[in-house]
């Protein structure tokens, strides 16, 4: 079926898309210099990596990775696999189907991207425990008095792990495919139907095809996501690669150890990457110039629009109302008792400040990149935005641990020069401001918005080109006339999606900011290092909160 | 789009400003305690000098920070717990010895290091959270978690838990690696439950019956059991009954502690000696006491009441340089017998 998309001829195609954007030198030089930056980090590593770790690996090799290796494929497949069924299921009743509730669901389903995993993971532990509120009310039902009477699936397994970062990271999946539905014309589902295929074979064979660039963006942006993640993992005890990586450096006091981990595991993640890319290389997905009516949704009678309705409400139920809940009943308990925390307004502030500029920058950068990859021909283009995604594969401190040793460089390179100039240290101009957590932000979430602007880009027809050329437009009015108008749902996504996972950025956060500056997501976890969730729960909430403005905007953008 | 943008970048602007200049009365902290603990602590002492601190709260990471930031590091005051983090400050040689009559006279020898390069502020104890409704037992050594007779009955947090690694790496110290390893797996043989979460689910799954004694450490029982971490917690301190258990040798209670070191690079010396001595004041001590249900280090200064029901506390003699030798061993037996599996 999407042969039916290839244009005549794919090479000649792309030497009029070449011509008619400039010429490509200033564009891949540009990228090549951000996948330089990118790499600042990892060339961090290396150094540490280099150092030698002491012997460590027969211990490592014997004792340790075969059970996180095991541990990570397992967590990752199961993770992949449900965010995908849920994404698409999700994406594809919402938008070919009307049924009862199906508008407030549309954009409820998008919810839980607002909810960071730790937090998820603190709150699952205490709704689920044997004495918390569900069991509690279970035995009650069933009049057992022992705790122990009462079988309950356990959170803190590796099943409870896929269940808890499921939920919470199928978003990444849901958004963009939905988005990719929608935009299909009608007529391609039209033909495949008046050609007798029903609506599950159309689904098959015709939208779900169609749907794997955005597919393959979510699931790897939530396989990614649940590889790096260690706040959730590491509290429900399931023992990840990155939990090793931890582990390594934290109580081995081996960084190098540890460097070497991140090197392999990174290693790995760019063979995956290669190997998708590869896969995906002789297709193109560009659909037909004008954009065609939206399908029109089916009408889900009687009790098939009730089950329609329920089974949305699941993922949404799971992934935010239960969390959500839990913080807003601490949040009101702590406030009763102790009123808001006198700090909150600069939280918020330091939060809502530094995501906002990192995620203009990521926007920026990742346009870049993105139209590198339209105008350069040749496997050069896409192998640099694959470079300038890795940062997300890392785990945040790890990033950020390889970070501080170029940064730190520089920044004593300039402080040592001005004082020779002037006998005043300026201080550490980098470290020592907001500058290096906004280049963090921007290098490990670069994935989220190169991603996605790469796919926004590659739906624009190149015949829409063609014709704005043919009609006397230059390179920079097709940019700016026809590219970003078409492109702007696609931008905004990108920057918002950034812009939520930077307000939820822990590790980068703590080890790169500068003096007496806390954000809400620091807040939270040093009161929950604590032990005192509640005092946290006000800033958490404030998290969730922050995050639901730019998810409702990400919920209109899908929209016509 | 341009007023969209006007506000993230005054902000940013504004942080940028920030950064703190030589000039003014003032004095730079890095630590691993969470701001909430240490803040009392600071604000009194800004009261009384007019020096302003300047904290940054960092998780792991704050030595290769330092050492990445060289000679041009702003840190004066390294705030951390774990012994074994002091240690690497020193052995990294990010720090610098302080001549202090004040801080020798106040903290005991052992709590300090011998060439004066940190000084322990505050002990923890390692101990024994047991039910009070199902466990009759008065005194529990460290060894008896392994023994059969509690097995499916025991909880803890992740073997590779600093706290954790530290009694591990004790008892090597005491019986040698052989034994430490056979006791490991004792304990994981004895687990009602995957090691995880933190001391106090130890005690919140007491409650709930899934274990009937746990290890943990001594200031949380003061934090559930004063309703400082939440009205909730209460019951989960009020279920259990704490031991202080010895090793079989009987010599005394694992601890841990908390403590600082100057930075060698400290660009505020003179601030960061007056920080370090107030830390170790009575006022300060007493502040320790109170606000987190620590062991102050200065002899004659009292454990908050409810820290100081749980009995009187005799530190385990072995001194804490010599267990830190065995803590990366400690961490790759938790590995060998899969404890934390």
């Amino acid at each position: 079926m999407t042969d039916l998309l290839e244009p005549a001829d794919p090479v000649a195609e792309a030497a009029a898309v070449k011509s008619r954007l400039g010429p490509g030198w200033p564009w891949l030089a540009a990228s090549f210099a951000v996948a330089l930056l990118v790499l600042a980090p990892v060339a961090g590593l290396v150094v540490f990596a280099s150092r030698g770790s002491g012997g460590l690996w027969p211990h490592l090799l014997q004792n340790v990775l075969p059970v996180a290796v095991r541990t990570t494929v397992l967590l990752l497949a199961g993770v992949g696999l449900s965010v995908a069924v849920i994404g698409v299921g999700a994406a594809w009743l919402v938008a070919m189907f009307r049924f009862p509730g199906r508008r407030i669901l549309e954009v409820a389903l998008i919810l839980p991207l607002a909810v960071p995993t730790y937090i998820a993971a603190y709150a699952y532990l205490d709704v689920t425990h044997p004495v918390g509120p569900v069991q509690t009310f279970l035995r009650g039902l069933l009049g057992i008095s022992d705790p122990r009477g009462l079988w309950f699936p356990e959170i803190r397994s590796l099943g409870g792990a896929i269940f808890l970062l499921a939920f919470v990271l199928y978003p990444y999946v849901y958004l963009p495919v939905r988005a990719l539905f929608l935009m299909q014309s009608a007529s391609m589902l039209e033909v495949s139907r008046t050609l007798g295929a029903g609506p599950w074979r159309s689904f098959r064979t015709v939208a779900l095809p169609l749907a794997r660039p955005a597919l393959v963006v979510g699931v790897s942006l939530a396989m990614l996501e649940a590889l790096n993640d260690i706040g959730a993992s590491e509290f429900l005890g399931v023992r990840t690669l990155t939990v090793a990586i931890y582990t390594t450096w934290v109580t081995r006091s081996s960084i190098e150890g540890a460097a070497q981990i991140a090197l392999f595991m990174l290693a790995i993640v760019f063979v995956l990457i290669l190997v998708e890319h590869r896969a995906r290389r002789s297709r193109r997905y560009a659909g037909p110039a004008g954009r065609g009516r939206a399908p029109a949704p089916r009408r889900l009678a009687g009790w098939r629009g009730l089950a329609a309705a329920l089974l949305l409400s699941l993922p949404v139920l799971l992934g935010f109302v239960v969390p959500a809940s839990y913080l807003v009943l601490s949040a009101v308990r702590r406030v009763g008792t102790r009123g808001l925390p006198a700090d909150l307004g600069s939280w918020i502030a330091n939060s809502v400040g530094l995501a906002a500029i990192a995620a203009l920058v990521a926007v920026a950068v990742g346009l870049v990149l993105a139209y590198t990859v339209r105008v350069v021909r040749g496997p050069l283009a896409p192998f640099l935005v694959r470079v300038a995604s890795v940062g997300y594969a890392l785990p945040g401190t790890v990033l950020a641990a390889g970070l501080l040793v170029p940064l730190a460089s520089l920044d004593n390179l300039i402080a040592n020069a001005v004082r020779s100039w002037t006998g005043v240290s300026p201080g550490l101009l980098l470290t020592g401001s907001g500058a290096a957590l906004v280049f963090a932000y921007v290098l490990r979430f670069l994935a989220v918005s190169a991603g996605g602007l790469e796919a926004g880009l590659a739906r624009i027809s190149p015949s829409i080109d063609m014709a704005a050329r043919s009609l006397g437009a230059g390179p920079l009015k097709t940019v700016g006339r026809i590219h970003l108008p078409m492109l702007s749902p696609a931008l905004a996504a990108a920057g918002l999606l950034v812009f939520v996972d930077c307000m939820k950025e822990l590790p980068a956060t703590l080890l790169l900011r500068p003096f007496n500056f806390e954000t809400l997501a620091t807040h939270v976890y040093g009161e929950a290092a604590r032990g005192t969730y509640e005092d946290g729960a006000v800033a958490a909430l404030a998290i969730v909160l922050a995050g639901l403005v730019p998810v409702a905007l990400l919920a209109r953008t899908g929209r016509r | 789009m341009t007023r969209l943008l006007a506000g993230p970048l005054l902000a940013f602007g504004a942080f940028c400003a920030a950064v703190p200049t030589a000039l003014a009365q003032e004095v730079n902290v890095y630590t691993t305690r969470e701001p909430g603990l240490i803040q009392p602590l600071l604000d009194t002492f800004s009261t009384e000098t007019g020096i302003k601190v300047n904290t940054i709260f960092v998780k792991e990471g704050l030595a290769e920070r330092v050492a990445a930031e060289g000679e041009n590091s702003p840190a004066d005051l390294f705030n951390v717990v774990d012994y074994g983090n002091l240690i690497e400050l020193v052995d990294r040689g990010l720090t610098q010895p302080v001549q202090s009559e004040v801080l020798t006279a106040s903290i005991p020898q052992n709590l300090r290091d011998p060439d004066n390069q940190w000084f322990a502020l505050s002990i923890r104890a390692r101990v024994a959270y047991v039910s009070k409704d199902r466990v009759s037992d008065e005194t529990l050594t460290y060894e008896d978690f392994a023994d059969p007779k509690w097995k499916g009955k025991v909880c803890i947090r992740s073997g590779q838990h600093p706290y954790n690694t530290s009694l591990i790496a004790a008892l090597i110290a005491k019986d040698g690696a052989e034994a430490a390893e056979t006791w490991l797996s004792g304990v994981k043989e004895n687990l009602a439950r995957k090691p995880g979460g933190g001391d106090r689910d130890v005690a919140r799954d007491i409650l709930a019956g899934l274990c009937d004694i746990g290890i943990g450490n001594s200031y949380y029982v003061g934090l559930m059991r004063s309703g400082a971490g939440g009205e909730e917690q209460k019951p989960w301190g009020e279920a259990i009954r704490v031991i202080l258990p010895t090793f079989k040798d009987g010599k005394g209670t694992h601890v841990n502690v908390s403590g600082a070191a100057i930075a060698k690079n400290a660009p505020n010396l003179d601030n960061a000696k007056k920080l370090l001595e107030f830390l170790a004041s009575d006022e300060a001590q007493h502040i320790y006491a109170k606000a987190n249900f620590e062991y102050p280090v200065k002899p004659g200064i009292e454990a908050d009441p409810i820290i100081a029901a749980l009995g009187p506390l005799t530190i385990d003699p072995l001194p804490l340089t010599v267990v830190a030798k065995n803590r990366k061993q400690a961490s790759e037996l938790v590995d060998k017998v899969g404890f934390d599996e």
